[in-house]
């Protein structure tokens, strides 16, 4: 079910069909949960049949090999909601880690150093193309495909065809190392969590939150309901570059090797992985638990099809046969509930539509379900 | 309130399938453990795994088919895996993949020589022999390289052929593959070298990069004729390169007024040759590659090697060979193939 929540007066009576179900329904049945259920149901099967995926590696390579999607995948989420894209976030990881090697090797300075003024370019590049699209107004999907080629190029002209790989071995080692010996979960996961905490209070228990939501609904109407909508798009992107940033410093650390040619075709896993988690490409409708159980998903079946010897392209052929079906299972679901709304609209209580607004969110509340 | 207790009604919802999916997750770790060892133990023989550069790649289907019919003759267990394109984080995975299955030996074509560095490393803490073939890792982080050839006698074949085939002057290009490639960029330093000391008339005007793809190639050699029209001759030390100019020469003005030569396989450039677009080009037998390969890992996972120099192996048909130093093998110098030869080959 939607997760928009609009604002509404306290102590005023719930009245319209989102809120005729219990509360525990409404986040149980969800898309959401139905892609946490199928991971779940893909680690309990591959446990049980996949030789070796029960070994202590598996988890830990799983986490190492997916976290700059599950970092990129937050910001990204909320710019789909926002019904924009970002497509140069790849270059964004490619120039951070080449920009990381030169300011160390050449410059001198330390890795933290480095990485802070890396982190700022790549907030500087979210922000070249946000204020593209909030401000000038121009499509996202054209202005980042031309960033895609542009922050790209800039990495690949920066470091020419050499590969840098001195770096200092206490920060390789830290990228690789584990939060408790033994266990699966490298170090990595700290900066993801406080991360994914950050951004599900900022997506889902903020006002900033709820117009991201409005936004991707209509962001006419949210501007006329006080959201600034030039703004709200401006930070979000900005915040995309930042995190793609952070996650080519680690892409650097973790393999050791500086290109220019580092995690291409990254944004297209990225955006798998959130449209999968059950956010609308359309705008309007995810969150960011669906999102991570996505990335996890992808990286699972992968991992699971490796070990059985599966080579890449049957991979993935199960993950974008995968990605198809939950995207029409939106439009499948949507319909069937639509269906199902209908005919129990006639017998059950009718929706007292007392004032403009609610009749407001009934109308926004059935989009996303089209969705 | 009302509202209060249904947000703890959900939160108890959520909590209890959250408990009972970690539940179920973890009894069955305790159960496929079990099963994780025993399977283990039971596999006594020699398993290989060969990970190309990548997949799709004729180069490595045929070296990989030779390598397959090896380690059968030895009663080893084969398997390829590979990424869909030639980059180092998609080679990591497999690698790390290989060092959970536990494989006897790990044969690697390196994309980067040092992004696979640790995962080999970690394999190899892990029991898993790594040998390298093809395009080499940084010498400590694998037991073996299996080298085609020197790079110089690589590039001065090259040379040799562009330069017999223009008269010795003129304007020559290079068409390479990914512009990280680590051999082709050895050897096109050397080229540049051994140019600029041994055929003082040959100019070499640019570098273009067609990222082992059969389409970027073609466009880039199309555009290499437009932006200098007094070209006269391309190099193409790319299998795929050589293929992709050879069918652009073959259909454009410049055929037989632009020379190409470069490490080609014989299916691809038979009917270049033939026709005319080619007169000759150089490559090893990848075939022996792979063969070569698959006995130095079954050497390795012997003991009868350990990868110090002076060690010595038997490769089968191939003959026996010598450790040399830094643990590589070389096979041989690289074999010409013109008009008078192409049909000898079938591969």
């Amino acid at each position: 079910m939607s997760t928009s929540v609009l604002s509404r007066p306290e102590g005023s009576t719930r009245s319209y069909p989102a809120y005729s179900r219990p509360l525990w329904r409404r986040v149980l049945f969800t898309r959401e949960f139905a892609v946490i259920a199928l991971l779940v149901a893909v680690i309990f099967y591959s446990n049980n049949n996949v030789p070796n995926f029960d070994g202590p590696l598996t988890f830990y390579y799983l986490f190492l090999d997916i976290a700059p999607i599950l970092l990129i995948a937050l910001p990204m989420t909320l710019v789909i909601i926002t019904g924009e894209i970002d497509l140069s976030v790849a270059s964004v990881v490619g120039l951070s880690s080449v920009l990381v090697a030169q300011l160390h090797v050449e410059a001198g300075l330390s890795i933290p150093v480095a990485g802070l003024i890396a982190i700022l370019v790549g907030a500087v590049c979210g922000a070249f193309n946000g204020f593209l699209v909030a401000y000038v107004g121009l499509p996202s999907l054209a202005v980042t495909i031309g960033t895609l080629a542009l922050y790209r190029g800039i990495a690949v002209g920066l470091l020419g065809t050499k590969a840098v790989t001195d770096f200092p071995e206490k920060w390789t080692d830290l990228a690789k190392e584990r939060i408790v010996e033994g266990h699966a979960y490298p170090m990595i996961l700290i900066p993801f969590v406080v991360l994914a905490i950050a951004f599900v209070l900022l997506l889902h228990f903020s006002p900033f939150g709820r117009g991201v939501f409005e936004i991707g609904l209509n962001d006419e109407a949210a501007h006329f309901t006080g959201v600034n909508v030039q703004r709200t798009k401006f930070l979000l992107f900005v915040l995309a570059g930042a995190v793609s940033a952070f996650a080519g410093i680690y892409y650097t650390l973790r393999f050791g090797s500086a290109r220019g040619d580092n995690a291409t075709g990254l944004e297209l896993q990225v955006i798998a992985a959130v449209l999968l988690g059950g956010v609308s490409i359309f705008g309007g409708r995810g969150a960011i638990h669906g999102v991570i159980a996505g990335v996890i998903l992808i990286g699972v079946i992968s991992s699971a099809m490796r070990l059985e010897s599966y080579t890449v392209n049957k991979i993935n052929i199960v993950i974008g046969t995968l990605l198809v079906l939950s995207v029409i299972s939106t439009s499948f679901l949507g319909w069937a509930k639509d269906l199902w709304s209908r005919r129990g609209r006639g017998s059950g209580p009718s929706s007292s539509e007392k004032n403009g607004q609610h009749r407001q969110a009934v109308a926004a509340d059935e989009s996303t379900n089209e969705r | 309130m009302k509202f209060r207790n249904r947000r703890i009604t959900a939160l108890a919802a959520v909590s209890l399938v959250a408990s009972l999916a970690l539940t179920a997750c973890g009894g069955s770790d305790s159960d496929g453990g079990s099963d994780g060892g025993s399977g283990g133990s039971a596999s006594g023989d020699i398993s290989v795994t060969f990970l190309p550069k990548n997949l799709g790649n004729p180069y490595f289907d045929i070296s990989d088919a030779a390598g397959k019919k090896a380690v059968e003759s030895y009663g080893g267990t084969y398997e390829q895996v590979g990424p869909d394109t030639g980059s180092a984080d998609g080679q990591v995975p497999f690698i790390n993949t290989a060092a959970q299955q536990g494989v006897s030996a790990l044969v690697v074509s390196a994309n980067d020589p040092e992004a696979l560095c640790d995962a080999l490393k970690e394999a190899s803490d892990a029991g898993v022999k790594v040998v390298t073939f093809d395009s080499d890792t940084n010498p400590d982080c694998r037991d073996l390289y299996v080298q085609a050839a020197t790079s110089e006698g690589i590039a001065k074949k090259q040379v040799d052929l562009i330069a017999e085939q223009i008269g010795d002057s003129g304007e020559v290009a290079i068409l390479s593959a990914a512009a990280n490639a680590t051999n082709q960029n050895a050897w096109i330093d050397l080229m540049k070298k051994d140019i600029a000391d041994n055929h003082p008339n040959i100019k070499l005007v640019d570098t273009v990069y067609g990222d082992d793809d059969d389409q970027t190639s073609f466009d880039k050699t199309a555009a290499l004729l437009s932006a200098h029209p007094n070209l006269k001759g391309i190099i193409s030390p790319t299998t795929v390169g050589i293929a992709a100019a050879a069918r652009y020469l073959s259909t454009s003005d410049a055929k037989g007024k632009v020379a190409l030569t470069g490490l080609g396989t014989p299916n691809q450039m038979r009917e270049f040759v033939k026709d005319g677009t080619v007169t000759a080009f150089a490559l090893w037998n990848p075939g022996d590659l792979g063969t070569l390969s698959a006995f130095a890992a079954k050497a390795l996972v012997d003991g009868t090697i350990k990868g110090d120099e002076g060690d010595k192996f038997d490769a089968g048909d191939l003959g026996s060979f010598t450790v040399g130093k830094d643990s590589v093998v070389l096979l041989g110098d690289p074999f010409t193939y013109d008009k008078s030869n192409i049909d000898d080959f079938d591969f």
